[in-house]
């Protein structure tokens, strides 16, 4: 096996592409990332590994925005992202300037997930080490949508989806506890996913809610904070109400 | 005939342009905007080809990308040397097909737009920028492109003076919009103004003497 993994250009006996399914393993090594899909508001979080102390944490916006209704967040090799968000970027802008329209969020995603494409199937390059959720509004339907793409260039569309770091345990969780939400619940239900695999606390992770007016904003860490502590009240709730019954049978 | 005039106020800029779109004797329409909102806190009046009016927005494309790339918006100089980077390097260089830095316009001559470019940045207060088809950048406190030049700057040059309110400019916007009526032979009929200040890029008015024809067949 080990002559089929140096180009990826070339396909295994038993067709596999190791460098693709390598990029997916850098990917899993990568910072947790979550994505929520509500009925008016998308919501993306990601885990914040400590930053060391003489770090601007200002500098590192693991979360940004693609165009005024168009966010990403990734887990991967994080100077890739760089390339791919830069050039999605641009391609938003020289959408809206040959067409005069907004990008639908399916149409970025499928760029950039070509782009990673490209990257599987040229000589002499290797595949991009991430995977992107995007969430965005539909500049004139309104509907949000929440996007997935992996470093082989596939993509498709999800209610909720996680990746990177412990992306099985929060998948399992959002399958387990996915329903429709509105507004402050979709937030609730993207950071409760963060802390199945985070140390619980504002300072761990980082969240930026998309609404179709107010565009993509960050929530401060007192705001992350605040929340933490209802779901933490809510679960100490739910834990003391299935204790009771017992006591008096 | 196209006549695209501007200046600077007490914490505002105001850029005003004719709306007919003419082609050889043809008016196609009096009501064409050529004064594009570049984003929250500038304004772009082009006069020239129709066809390369385009170019602003092509400009217009390439300050977003900047804001979304960097977090804040290109200050009103960082924009006008940008502009006029970009109508130099269409005057001689051949431009490369693929995207050299930011959204790519192919175009192998030059592009043949006058423009005034009025912004408010914080701490700066108003500018307004001329820069013309051969890439000329002066920052100005007054200026005008078009045959209405020989009459705009004259009455401005009698009137103008710096920290003007908004009346007052707005009245000195009459009185050379009269004195192109009255005075330039092809005059264009309507005009529009705009005005950036510290709220923002938005259209003030619009000094019509032709209504488009769409009113008179309701009567």
């Amino acid at each position: 096996m080990a002559r089929y993994d140096r180009a990826i250009t070339v396909f295994s006996p038993d067709g596999h592409l190791f460098q693709v399914e390598y990029a997916l393993e850098a990917v899993r090594k990568g910072n947790a990332a979550v994505g929520v899909r509500g009925t008016d508001t998308v919501v993306l979080g990601v885990e914040k590994k400590s930053t060391p102390k003489l770090q601007d944490s200002r500098s590192v916006r693991k979360i940004v925005s693609l165009d005024t209704h168009i966010a990403l967040a990734c887990a991967g090799l994080k100077a890739d992202a760089r390339v791919l968000i830069n050039r999605a970027r641009i391609e938003c802008q020289s959408h809206r300037l040959t067409v005069e329209d907004p990008v639908t969020v399916e149409y970025i995603t499928r760029y950039i997930a070509g782009l990673q494409q490209k990257y599987t199937q040229s000589g002499g390059v290797r595949p991009f080490g991430l995977s992107t959720l995007i969430v965005g509004f539909d500049p004139y339907t309104g509907v949000p949508a929440l996007y997935q793409t992996d470093p082989s260039g596939t993509f498709s569309a999800w209610k909720a989806n996680a990746t990177g770091r412990n992306s099985n345990s929060m998948r399992e969780f959002l399958e387990k506890n996915y329903k429709e939400t509105t507004g402050q619940e979709t937030v609730k239900l993207a950071i409760r996913t963060l802390l199945e695999v985070v140390e619980s606390g504002g300072k761990n992770i980082e969240i930026a809610v998309l609404s179709k007016e107010h565009g993509l904003r960050q929530l401060d860490e007192a705001e992350i904070d605040a929340i933490v502590a209802e779901i933490e009240a809510e679960k100490a709730a739910a834990e003391a109400s299935k204790k009771a019954p017992s006591k008096d049978t | 005939m196209e006549c695209v005039f501007g200046m600077v106020g007490d914490g505002f800029a105001l850029v005003a342009a004719d709306t007919s779109a003419v082609h050889s004797i043809l008016v196609h329409k009096s009501n064409e905007d050529k004064v594009m909102i570049l984003d929250s806190h500038k304004l772009l009046g082009a006069s020239g080809e129709a066809g390369d009016r385009s170019f602003t927005e092509y400009i217009q494309k390439n300050v977003h990308v900047y804001e979304f790339r960097n977090g804040i918006p290109l200050t009103t100089a960082a924009t006008a040397n940008f502009t006029r980077c970009e109508l130099a390097l269409a005057l001689r260089k051949v431009r490369p097909s693929c995207p050299v830095h930011i959204v790519f316009l192919v175009s192998q001559n030059p592009y043949f737009v006058n423009i005034l470019l009025a912004g408010y940045d914080k701490n700066i207060g108003p500018s307004l920028y001329y820069i013309d088809y051969i890439a000329t950048l002066h920052k100005v406190d007054k200026g005008a492109f078009g045959y209405g030049s020989y009459f705009t700057l004259s009455m401005m040059d009698r009137h103008y003076k710096s920290g003007m309110s908004l009346e007052e400019a707005i009245d000195l916007v009459d009185k050379c919009i009269i004195e192109i009526r009255s005075r330039l032979v092809v005059a264009p009929p309507n005009f529009v103004i705009k005005i950036v200040d510290k709220d923002g890029a938005r259209e003030y008015a619009w000094r019509e003497s032709i209504k488009d024809a769409a009113g008179v067949s309701a009567a």
